[in-house]
Protein backbone atom coordinates (compact mmCIF):
# COMPACT_ATOMS: atom_id res chain seq x y z
CA UNK A 1 0.00 0.00 0.00
CA UNK A 2 2.32 2.59 0.97
CA UNK A 3 5.07 1.57 -1.80
CA UNK A 4 1.52 2.52 -4.25
CA UNK A 5 1.77 5.42 -2.73
CA UNK A 6 5.01 6.13 -3.00
CA UNK A 7 5.06 5.34 -6.93
CA UNK A 8 1.83 7.47 -7.25
CA UNK A 9 3.48 10.39 -5.68
CA UNK A 10 6.80 9.68 -8.06
CA UNK A 11 4.48 9.27 -11.18
CA UNK A 12 3.21 12.53 -9.90
CA UNK A 13 6.38 14.31 -9.70
CA UNK A 14 7.26 13.20 -13.33
CA UNK A 15 6.27 16.00 -16.04
CA UNK A 16 2.99 16.09 -17.67
CA UNK A 17 1.53 14.69 -14.19
CA UNK A 18 3.33 17.52 -12.19
CA UNK A 19 1.80 20.41 -14.56
CA UNK A 20 -1.28 18.81 -14.50
CA UNK A 21 -1.18 18.55 -10.31
CA UNK A 22 0.34 22.44 -10.46
CA UNK A 23 -2.69 23.33 -12.68
CA UNK A 24 -5.56 21.58 -10.72
CA UNK A 25 -3.96 22.52 -7.11
CA UNK A 26 -3.61 26.03 -8.30
CA UNK A 27 -6.69 26.54 -10.03
CA UNK A 28 -8.57 25.24 -6.91
CA UNK A 29 -6.31 27.67 -4.46
CA UNK A 30 -6.67 31.02 -6.57
CA UNK A 31 -10.68 30.12 -6.96
CA UNK A 32 -11.26 29.40 -3.35
CA UNK A 33 -8.74 31.84 -2.31
CA UNK A 34 -10.70 34.86 -4.73
CA UNK A 35 -14.20 34.01 -3.58
CA UNK A 36 -13.42 33.78 0.40
CA UNK A 37 -11.37 36.58 0.37
CA UNK A 38 -14.43 38.61 -1.40
CA UNK A 39 -16.07 37.12 2.18
CA UNK A 40 -13.05 38.16 3.81
CA UNK A 41 -12.95 41.94 2.02
CA UNK A 42 -16.55 42.25 3.40
CA UNK A 43 -16.92 40.96 7.00
CA UNK A 44 -13.51 43.10 7.36
CA UNK A 45 -15.00 46.15 5.87
CA UNK A 46 -17.78 45.54 7.74
CA UNK A 47 -15.75 44.99 11.07
CA UNK A 48 -13.54 48.23 10.60
CA UNK A 49 -17.17 50.26 10.17
CA UNK A 50 -18.44 48.46 13.29
CA UNK A 51 -20.78 46.86 11.62
CA UNK A 52 -21.19 42.99 11.34
CA UNK A 53 -20.84 42.16 7.02
CA UNK A 54 -22.22 39.44 5.58
CA UNK A 55 -24.72 37.18 7.56
CA UNK A 56 -27.77 35.96 6.44
CA UNK A 57 -26.75 33.27 3.89
CA UNK A 58 -24.99 30.33 6.09
CA UNK A 59 -22.97 30.83 9.16
CA UNK A 60 -21.52 34.03 9.68
CA UNK A 61 -22.02 34.53 5.46
CA UNK A 62 -19.79 32.16 4.79
CA UNK A 63 -22.29 31.10 1.92
CA UNK A 64 -22.43 34.22 0.20
CA UNK A 65 -19.43 33.98 -1.63
CA UNK A 66 -21.14 30.80 -3.20
CA UNK A 67 -24.11 32.79 -3.78
CA UNK A 68 -22.20 35.46 -5.67
CA UNK A 69 -20.93 32.89 -8.12
CA UNK A 70 -24.24 31.50 -8.74
CA UNK A 71 -25.41 35.26 -9.67
CA UNK A 72 -22.35 35.66 -11.59
CA UNK A 73 -22.51 32.99 -13.34
CA UNK A 74 -26.32 32.84 -14.30
CA UNK A 75 -26.19 36.40 -15.91
CA UNK A 76 -25.81 36.31 -19.87
CA UNK A 77 -22.54 37.84 -21.17
CA UNK A 78 -23.35 41.02 -23.17
CA UNK A 79 -21.01 42.13 -25.58
CA UNK A 80 -21.79 46.41 -26.01
CA UNK A 81 -22.16 47.25 -29.76
CA UNK A 82 -19.29 48.80 -31.65
CA UNK A 83 -16.64 47.03 -28.96
CA UNK A 84 -14.03 44.66 -30.47
CA UNK A 85 -15.40 41.17 -29.41
CA UNK A 86 -11.95 39.31 -29.43
CA UNK A 87 -10.09 41.49 -27.65
CA UNK A 88 -13.19 42.38 -24.89
CA UNK A 89 -13.41 38.21 -24.58
CA UNK A 90 -9.15 37.70 -24.29
CA UNK A 91 -8.73 40.76 -21.63
CA UNK A 92 -10.15 39.05 -18.83
CA UNK A 93 -8.32 35.68 -19.32
CA UNK A 94 -5.21 37.83 -20.31
CA UNK A 95 -5.56 39.16 -16.52
CA UNK A 96 -6.26 36.02 -14.56
CA UNK A 97 -3.76 33.99 -16.16
CA UNK A 98 0.12 35.41 -15.58
CA UNK A 99 -0.97 35.79 -12.29
CA UNK A 100 -1.95 31.90 -12.26
CA UNK A 101 1.68 31.31 -14.01
CA UNK A 102 3.51 33.31 -12.35
CA UNK A 103 2.25 30.96 -8.95
CA UNK A 104 4.25 28.33 -10.27
CA UNK A 105 7.56 29.74 -8.76
CA UNK A 106 6.17 30.54 -5.19
CA UNK A 107 7.91 28.63 -2.71
CA UNK A 108 5.00 27.36 -0.36
CA UNK A 109 7.72 25.29 1.72
CA UNK A 110 10.42 23.80 1.97
CA UNK A 111 10.38 22.17 -1.85
CA UNK A 112 6.68 22.87 -2.51
CA UNK A 113 7.17 24.87 -5.77
CA UNK A 114 5.52 23.58 -8.58
CA UNK A 115 8.54 24.82 -10.48
CA UNK A 116 11.93 25.80 -8.88
CA UNK A 117 13.49 27.40 -11.32
CA UNK A 118 16.26 30.26 -10.76
CA UNK A 119 15.05 33.19 -12.64
CA UNK A 120 11.95 33.14 -10.81
CA UNK A 121 11.84 36.75 -9.78
CA UNK A 122 12.47 38.08 -13.29
CA UNK A 123 9.42 35.25 -14.21
CA UNK A 124 7.11 37.08 -11.90
CA UNK A 125 7.65 40.56 -12.79
CA UNK A 126 7.62 39.76 -16.95
CA UNK A 127 4.25 38.36 -16.28
CA UNK A 128 3.37 40.67 -14.01
CA UNK A 129 3.38 43.37 -16.03
CA UNK A 130 0.68 41.50 -18.63
CA UNK A 131 -2.18 42.80 -16.29
CA UNK A 132 -1.62 46.64 -16.93
CA UNK A 133 -2.49 45.65 -20.85
CA UNK A 134 -4.81 43.36 -20.14
CA UNK A 135 -7.11 45.81 -18.05
CA UNK A 136 -5.69 47.92 -20.97
CA UNK A 137 -7.63 46.04 -23.56
CA UNK A 138 -10.70 45.49 -21.45
CA UNK A 139 -10.94 49.33 -21.16
CA UNK A 140 -10.07 49.97 -24.65
CA UNK A 141 -12.24 47.29 -26.49
CA UNK A 142 -15.48 48.05 -24.65
CA UNK A 143 -16.03 51.27 -26.05
CA UNK A 144 -16.96 53.29 -23.02
CA UNK A 145 -15.81 56.35 -22.17
CA UNK A 146 -14.85 55.56 -18.94
CA UNK A 147 -13.37 52.92 -19.29
CA UNK A 148 -10.90 54.11 -21.83
CA UNK A 149 -10.21 57.46 -18.99
CA UNK A 150 -9.53 54.41 -16.63
CA UNK A 151 -7.15 52.46 -19.08
CA UNK A 152 -5.13 55.59 -19.76
CA UNK A 153 -5.21 55.61 -15.96
CA UNK A 154 -3.82 52.24 -15.34
CA UNK A 155 -0.89 52.64 -17.72
CA UNK A 156 0.44 55.53 -16.49
CA UNK A 157 -0.16 54.16 -12.94
CA UNK A 158 1.21 51.26 -13.41
CA UNK A 159 4.36 52.61 -15.59
CA UNK A 160 4.95 55.35 -12.42
CA UNK A 161 5.07 51.82 -9.51
CA UNK A 162 6.50 49.59 -11.60
CA UNK A 163 9.78 51.50 -11.58
CA UNK A 164 10.58 51.86 -7.72
CA UNK A 165 8.70 48.55 -7.46
CA UNK A 166 12.16 47.04 -10.27
CA UNK A 167 14.40 49.17 -7.86
CA UNK A 168 13.46 47.38 -4.83
CA UNK A 169 13.39 44.12 -6.07
CA UNK A 170 17.09 44.62 -7.92
CA UNK A 171 18.22 45.74 -4.11
CA UNK A 172 17.21 42.38 -3.52
CA UNK A 173 18.72 40.39 -5.84
CA UNK A 174 21.78 42.61 -4.72
CA UNK A 175 21.34 41.63 -1.53
CA UNK A 176 20.57 37.98 -1.81
CA UNK A 177 23.04 37.26 -4.65
CA UNK A 178 20.07 35.32 -6.55
CA UNK A 179 16.16 35.48 -8.41
CA UNK A 180 15.63 31.85 -7.07
CA UNK A 181 12.69 32.43 -4.92
CA UNK A 182 13.75 29.10 -2.94
CA UNK A 183 16.81 30.12 -2.49
CA UNK A 184 16.28 33.69 -1.43
CA UNK A 185 13.80 31.67 1.43
CA UNK A 186 16.13 29.31 2.24
CA UNK A 187 19.20 32.46 3.23
CA UNK A 188 16.35 33.99 5.75
CA UNK A 189 16.52 30.81 8.09
CA UNK A 190 17.10 30.52 11.82
CA UNK A 191 14.74 33.15 13.20
CA UNK A 192 12.97 36.39 12.50
CA UNK A 193 16.28 38.95 12.62
CA UNK A 194 17.13 36.63 9.95
CA UNK A 195 14.51 37.89 7.37
CA UNK A 196 15.57 40.86 4.85
CA UNK A 197 13.01 43.14 6.72
CA UNK A 198 15.39 42.82 9.76
CA UNK A 199 18.81 42.50 7.90
CA UNK A 200 19.73 46.25 8.76
CA UNK A 201 23.55 45.28 8.58
CA UNK A 202 22.97 44.80 5.15
CA UNK A 203 21.02 47.83 4.24
CA UNK A 204 20.07 50.31 7.41
CA UNK A 205 16.41 51.08 5.10
CA UNK A 206 15.55 47.29 4.68
CA UNK A 207 12.63 47.79 6.29
CA UNK A 208 11.81 51.09 4.05
CA UNK A 209 12.38 49.04 0.90
CA UNK A 210 9.73 46.76 2.43
CA UNK A 211 7.27 49.42 2.70
CA UNK A 212 8.46 50.96 -0.62
CA UNK A 213 7.59 47.05 -2.12
CA UNK A 214 4.42 47.36 -0.30
CA UNK A 215 3.19 50.22 -1.33
CA UNK A 216 4.31 49.42 -5.31
CA UNK A 217 2.27 46.60 -5.01
CA UNK A 218 -1.07 47.92 -4.03
CA UNK A 219 -1.07 50.10 -6.58
CA UNK A 220 0.28 47.50 -9.04
CA UNK A 221 -2.37 45.09 -8.09
CA UNK A 222 -5.04 48.40 -8.05
CA UNK A 223 -6.26 48.50 -4.95
CA UNK A 224 -7.14 51.22 -2.73
CA UNK A 225 -6.05 53.51 -1.72
CA UNK A 226 -4.34 53.61 -5.25
CA UNK A 227 -7.15 52.13 -7.06
CA UNK A 228 -8.08 54.57 -9.50
CA UNK A 229 -8.81 52.51 -12.46
CA UNK A 230 -12.26 51.78 -11.01
CA UNK A 231 -12.67 54.98 -8.78
CA UNK A 232 -16.85 53.86 -8.62
CA UNK A 233 -17.47 57.48 -7.57
CA UNK A 234 -16.20 58.89 -10.80
CA UNK A 235 -15.34 56.58 -13.56
CA UNK A 236 -18.36 54.11 -12.60
CA UNK A 237 -16.76 50.44 -12.65
CA UNK A 238 -13.86 51.77 -14.73
CA UNK A 239 -12.32 48.88 -17.07
CA UNK A 240 -14.94 47.03 -15.99
CA UNK A 241 -17.98 49.31 -16.70
CA UNK A 242 -19.12 47.31 -19.55
CA UNK A 243 -18.35 43.97 -18.39
CA UNK A 244 -21.38 41.46 -17.17
CA UNK A 245 -21.57 37.91 -15.52
CA UNK A 246 -18.17 35.88 -15.23
CA UNK A 247 -16.40 38.47 -17.68
CA UNK A 248 -16.35 41.04 -14.64
CA UNK A 249 -16.07 37.68 -12.34
CA UNK A 250 -12.89 36.75 -14.09
CA UNK A 251 -11.68 40.23 -13.88
CA UNK A 252 -12.58 40.39 -10.04
CA UNK A 253 -10.97 36.96 -9.40
CA UNK A 254 -7.74 38.19 -10.92
CA UNK A 255 -7.90 41.08 -8.87
CA UNK A 256 -7.43 38.65 -5.48
CA UNK A 257 -4.78 36.45 -7.54
CA UNK A 258 -3.40 39.39 -8.17
CA UNK A 259 -3.15 40.35 -4.79
CA UNK A 260 -2.66 36.99 -3.57
CA UNK A 261 0.14 36.89 -5.75
CA UNK A 262 1.54 40.16 -4.44
CA UNK A 263 1.37 39.04 -0.69
CA UNK A 264 3.18 35.43 -1.40
CA UNK A 265 6.02 37.34 -3.30
CA UNK A 266 6.40 40.03 0.12
CA UNK A 267 5.93 36.96 2.24
CA UNK A 268 8.64 35.18 0.29
CA UNK A 269 11.53 38.32 0.24
CA UNK A 270 10.83 39.81 3.17
CA UNK A 271 9.22 37.77 5.28
CA UNK A 272 11.07 34.75 5.32
CA UNK A 273 8.47 32.57 3.68
CA UNK A 274 7.82 29.24 5.26
CA UNK A 275 10.84 29.95 7.63
CA UNK A 276 9.82 30.24 11.19
CA UNK A 277 10.43 33.13 13.30
CA UNK A 278 11.45 31.41 15.91
CA UNK A 279 14.25 29.22 14.20
CA UNK A 280 12.09 26.18 14.66
CA UNK A 281 9.13 24.32 13.41
CA UNK A 282 9.29 25.77 9.92
CA UNK A 283 6.70 24.80 7.28
CA UNK A 284 3.85 25.83 4.81
CA UNK A 285 1.80 27.16 7.76
CA UNK A 286 4.49 30.03 8.47
CA UNK A 287 4.15 31.21 4.56
CA UNK A 288 0.25 30.93 4.95
CA UNK A 289 0.27 32.75 8.00
CA UNK A 290 2.67 35.82 6.70
CA UNK A 291 1.02 35.78 3.73
CA UNK A 292 -2.72 36.49 4.52
CA UNK A 293 -1.06 39.00 7.25
CA UNK A 294 -0.38 40.86 4.35
CA UNK A 295 -3.61 40.50 2.63
CA UNK A 296 -5.39 41.62 5.86
CA UNK A 297 -3.37 44.68 5.85
CA UNK A 298 -4.46 44.93 2.04
CA UNK A 299 -8.14 44.71 3.43
CA UNK A 300 -7.16 46.75 6.33
CA UNK A 301 -5.57 49.65 4.45
CA UNK A 302 -8.34 50.04 1.64
CA UNK A 303 -11.14 50.86 4.74
CA UNK A 304 -8.72 53.42 6.33
CA UNK A 305 -7.47 56.09 3.80
CA UNK A 306 -9.80 57.30 0.61
CA UNK A 307 -8.47 57.24 -2.95
CA UNK A 308 -5.96 59.59 -3.49
CA UNK A 309 -6.11 62.01 -6.30
CA UNK A 310 -4.19 61.12 -9.68
CA UNK A 311 -1.75 64.17 -9.23
CA UNK A 312 -1.21 62.70 -5.30
CA UNK A 313 -0.57 58.95 -6.98
CA UNK A 314 1.90 60.27 -9.38
CA UNK A 315 3.65 62.56 -7.24
CA UNK A 316 4.24 60.14 -4.65
CA UNK A 317 5.88 57.53 -7.34
CA UNK A 318 8.06 60.48 -9.08
CA UNK A 319 8.85 62.52 -6.16
CA UNK A 320 9.14 60.28 -3.27
CA UNK A 321 9.41 56.36 -3.73
CA UNK A 322 11.65 56.46 -6.77
CA UNK A 323 14.39 58.36 -5.21
CA UNK A 324 14.29 56.62 -2.06
CA UNK A 325 14.23 53.16 -4.38
CA UNK A 326 17.14 54.75 -5.82
CA UNK A 327 18.67 55.67 -2.82
CA UNK A 328 18.72 52.32 -1.32
CA UNK A 329 19.60 50.67 -4.13
CA UNK A 330 22.80 52.68 -4.19
CA UNK A 331 23.34 52.44 0.02
CA UNK A 332 23.11 48.51 -0.16
CA UNK A 333 25.48 48.69 -3.52
CA UNK A 334 28.14 51.05 -1.32
CA UNK A 335 27.48 48.76 1.54
CA UNK A 336 28.25 45.42 0.04
CA UNK A 337 31.60 47.19 -1.49
CA UNK A 338 32.54 48.20 1.55
CA UNK A 339 31.89 45.76 4.42
CA UNK A 340 30.81 42.59 2.44
CA UNK A 341 32.94 42.13 -0.50
CA UNK B 1 14.94 69.66 1.31
CA UNK B 2 14.24 69.98 4.89
CA UNK B 3 10.53 70.92 4.91
CA UNK B 4 9.59 68.34 2.15
CA UNK B 5 11.30 65.49 4.89
CA UNK B 6 9.57 67.00 7.62
CA UNK B 7 6.27 66.71 5.59
CA UNK B 8 7.14 62.91 4.80
CA UNK B 9 7.78 62.27 8.37
CA UNK B 10 4.45 64.01 9.67
CA UNK B 11 2.68 62.52 6.62
CA UNK B 12 4.00 59.05 7.46
CA UNK B 13 2.47 59.44 11.13
CA UNK B 14 -0.71 60.51 10.36
CA UNK B 15 -1.19 57.09 8.23
CA UNK B 16 -0.18 55.46 11.30
CA UNK B 17 -2.26 56.98 13.53
CA UNK B 18 -5.24 56.46 10.87
CA UNK B 19 -4.44 52.72 10.69
CA UNK B 20 -4.35 52.46 14.62
CA UNK B 21 -7.97 53.91 14.92
CA UNK B 22 -9.39 51.46 12.48
CA UNK B 23 -7.55 48.82 13.88
CA UNK B 24 -9.08 49.74 17.63
CA UNK B 25 -12.71 49.89 16.26
CA UNK B 26 -11.75 46.34 14.56
CA UNK B 27 -12.12 44.89 17.76
CA UNK B 28 -15.11 46.36 19.09
CA UNK B 29 -18.47 45.36 18.74
CA UNK B 30 -21.08 46.33 17.01
CA UNK B 31 -23.67 48.80 16.89
CA UNK B 32 -26.18 46.88 13.88
CA UNK B 33 -29.74 46.23 14.83
CA UNK B 34 -30.19 43.25 13.15
CA UNK B 35 -33.81 44.70 11.88
CA UNK B 36 -35.72 41.93 10.94
CA UNK B 37 -35.03 39.60 13.84
CA UNK B 38 -34.53 42.45 16.55
CA UNK B 39 -36.21 46.00 16.31
CA UNK B 40 -35.42 49.58 18.14
CA UNK B 41 -37.57 50.28 21.35
CA UNK B 42 -39.55 53.46 20.28
CA UNK B 43 -38.68 56.67 22.09
CA UNK B 44 -41.60 57.62 24.99
CA UNK B 45 -42.78 60.48 22.78
CA UNK B 46 -42.92 58.48 19.53
CA UNK B 47 -45.94 59.98 17.31
CA UNK B 48 -47.23 56.49 15.68
CA UNK B 49 -50.90 56.73 15.15
CA UNK B 50 -53.50 57.51 18.26
CA UNK B 51 -54.78 55.24 20.12
CA UNK B 52 -57.26 54.76 23.31
CA UNK B 53 -56.14 54.52 27.14
CA UNK B 54 -57.14 51.95 29.47
CA UNK B 55 -58.01 52.92 33.03
CA UNK B 56 -55.50 51.21 34.80
CA UNK B 57 -58.40 50.51 37.60
CA UNK B 58 -60.97 49.37 35.54
CA UNK B 59 -58.99 48.03 32.70
CA UNK B 60 -62.09 49.73 30.26
CA UNK B 61 -61.75 52.82 27.72
CA UNK B 62 -60.85 56.18 29.81
CA UNK B 63 -62.98 57.67 26.63
CA UNK B 64 -66.53 58.51 27.37
CA UNK B 65 -67.26 59.51 23.78
CA UNK B 66 -67.61 63.40 24.24
CA UNK B 67 -66.84 63.75 20.30
CA UNK B 68 -64.09 66.42 21.44
CA UNK B 69 -61.39 64.56 19.03
CA UNK B 70 -63.56 63.76 16.40
CA UNK B 71 -64.36 68.23 16.40
CA UNK B 72 -60.57 69.04 16.96
CA UNK B 73 -59.17 66.77 13.85
CA UNK B 74 -58.57 68.76 10.90
CA UNK B 75 -59.03 66.06 8.44
CA UNK B 76 -62.04 64.63 9.37
CA UNK B 77 -60.75 61.11 10.18
CA UNK B 78 -62.18 60.18 13.28
CA UNK B 79 -65.33 58.80 14.18
CA UNK B 80 -66.59 58.54 18.10
CA UNK B 81 -69.71 56.94 19.03
CA UNK B 82 -70.29 55.96 22.86
CA UNK B 83 -73.54 54.74 24.50
CA UNK B 84 -75.24 54.92 28.53
CA UNK B 85 -74.57 51.29 29.42
CA UNK B 86 -76.85 50.17 32.00
CA UNK B 87 -75.86 50.95 35.61
CA UNK B 88 -73.16 52.96 34.85
CA UNK B 89 -72.82 56.91 35.03
CA UNK B 90 -71.15 57.81 32.53
CA UNK B 91 -70.92 57.45 28.63
CA UNK B 92 -68.63 54.65 27.15
CA UNK B 93 -67.19 54.15 23.79
CA UNK B 94 -68.65 51.95 21.51
CA UNK B 95 -66.70 52.59 18.67
CA UNK B 96 -63.59 54.43 17.35
CA UNK B 97 -62.40 54.70 14.05
CA UNK B 98 -59.34 56.16 12.78
CA UNK B 99 -59.29 56.50 8.97
CA UNK B 100 -55.18 56.73 9.37
CA UNK B 101 -55.14 57.81 5.01
CA UNK B 102 -56.56 60.70 6.19
CA UNK B 103 -54.72 61.59 8.88
CA UNK B 104 -51.21 63.66 9.09
CA UNK B 105 -50.57 63.06 12.73
CA UNK B 106 -51.22 66.65 13.83
CA UNK B 107 -52.09 65.65 17.43
CA UNK B 108 -54.88 68.25 17.80
CA UNK B 109 -57.13 65.33 19.08
CA UNK B 110 -54.77 64.01 21.18
CA UNK B 111 -54.31 68.27 23.06
CA UNK B 112 -58.00 68.35 22.41
CA UNK B 113 -58.55 65.67 24.94
CA UNK B 114 -59.09 66.42 28.33
CA UNK B 115 -58.96 63.13 30.13
CA UNK B 116 -56.11 61.59 28.61
CA UNK B 117 -57.93 59.00 26.84
CA UNK B 118 -56.00 58.75 23.66
CA UNK B 119 -52.31 58.79 22.97
CA UNK B 120 -49.64 58.15 20.75
CA UNK B 121 -49.34 55.09 19.95
CA UNK B 122 -45.79 53.36 19.46
CA UNK B 123 -46.70 51.72 16.50
CA UNK B 124 -43.98 52.39 13.75
CA UNK B 125 -44.28 49.40 11.06
CA UNK B 126 -46.87 50.14 9.44
CA UNK B 127 -46.42 49.30 5.91
CA UNK B 128 -49.43 47.39 4.03
CA UNK B 129 -50.54 46.43 0.52
CA UNK B 130 -53.85 46.95 1.16
CA UNK B 131 -55.87 50.25 2.09
CA UNK B 132 -58.24 48.92 4.06
CA UNK B 133 -55.84 48.43 6.57
CA UNK B 134 -55.40 52.30 7.21
CA UNK B 135 -59.11 52.27 8.48
CA UNK B 136 -58.14 51.50 11.95
CA UNK B 137 -61.01 50.31 14.31
CA UNK B 138 -59.17 51.52 17.86
CA UNK B 139 -62.15 50.39 20.42
CA UNK B 140 -61.84 46.72 18.97
CA UNK B 141 -57.75 47.27 18.97
CA UNK B 142 -58.13 48.42 23.12
CA UNK B 143 -60.53 45.32 23.26
CA UNK B 144 -57.68 43.08 22.16
CA UNK B 145 -55.48 44.36 24.03
CA UNK B 146 -57.56 44.01 26.80
CA UNK B 147 -57.69 40.25 26.23
CA UNK B 148 -54.17 39.46 25.50
CA UNK B 149 -53.05 41.37 29.09
CA UNK B 150 -56.23 41.68 31.45
CA UNK B 151 -54.00 43.34 33.99
CA UNK B 152 -53.02 46.83 32.60
CA UNK B 153 -51.91 48.26 36.28
CA UNK B 154 -48.39 47.20 36.19
CA UNK B 155 -48.11 48.48 31.89
CA UNK B 156 -50.48 51.65 32.31
CA UNK B 157 -48.41 52.70 34.74
CA UNK B 158 -45.23 52.35 33.47
CA UNK B 159 -46.87 53.20 29.49
CA UNK B 160 -48.74 56.33 31.35
CA UNK B 161 -48.59 59.25 28.40
CA UNK B 162 -46.15 61.83 29.53
CA UNK B 163 -47.90 65.40 30.50
CA UNK B 164 -47.86 67.59 27.51
CA UNK B 165 -45.68 70.15 28.78
CA UNK B 166 -43.09 68.28 30.29
CA UNK B 167 -40.50 67.07 27.61
CA UNK B 168 -39.33 63.40 29.00
CA UNK B 169 -35.88 62.51 29.34
CA UNK B 170 -35.06 60.54 25.36
CA UNK B 171 -35.05 57.18 26.22
CA UNK B 172 -31.49 55.45 24.88
CA UNK B 173 -33.17 53.31 21.76
CA UNK B 174 -32.08 49.59 22.95
CA UNK B 175 -32.55 46.70 20.28
CA UNK B 176 -35.45 44.63 22.06
CA UNK B 177 -35.98 41.26 21.19
CA UNK B 178 -39.22 39.36 19.99
CA UNK B 179 -40.01 40.85 16.57
CA UNK B 180 -42.98 42.91 16.80
CA UNK B 181 -45.05 41.90 14.20
CA UNK B 182 -48.34 43.68 12.47
CA UNK B 183 -51.72 42.42 13.35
Amino acid sequence: MTQAIANLLKLLATEPYRLLLFLVCMLAFVGLNAAYLVWVERKGAGRFQRRPGPTEVGPAGLLQPVADAVKLMSKQLIVPAGADTTLFRVAPLLMMSPALMSLAVIPWGQGLAARNINVGLLMIFAFGSINVMAIMLGGWSSRNKYAIISAARVVSQNVAYEIPMLLVVITMIMVTGTMNLSEIVQQQAGGFWHWNLFRVWLNPLMPVTFLIFFICMLAETNRAPFDMTEAESELVAGAYTEYAGMGFGVFFMAEYANILLGCALGTALFLGGWQSPFGVLSGVIWFLLKMYFLVFSVVWIRWTFPRTQFYGLLNLSWKILIPVSLFTLVLSSAMMKLFHA
Amino acid sequence: MKNSLKELVTGFNSLVIGMKITLGQFFKPTVTVHYPHESLKMPKRFRGHIELVRDPTTGKAVCFACKLCERACPSDCIIVEGAKLDGAKKRSVTQYMLDFTKCSLCGSCVEACRDGAIRFSREFNLASTNKEDYIMDLFKRLQDEAKANPEPQAKAAAASPAPPNAVPKAESAQPVSPPQSKN
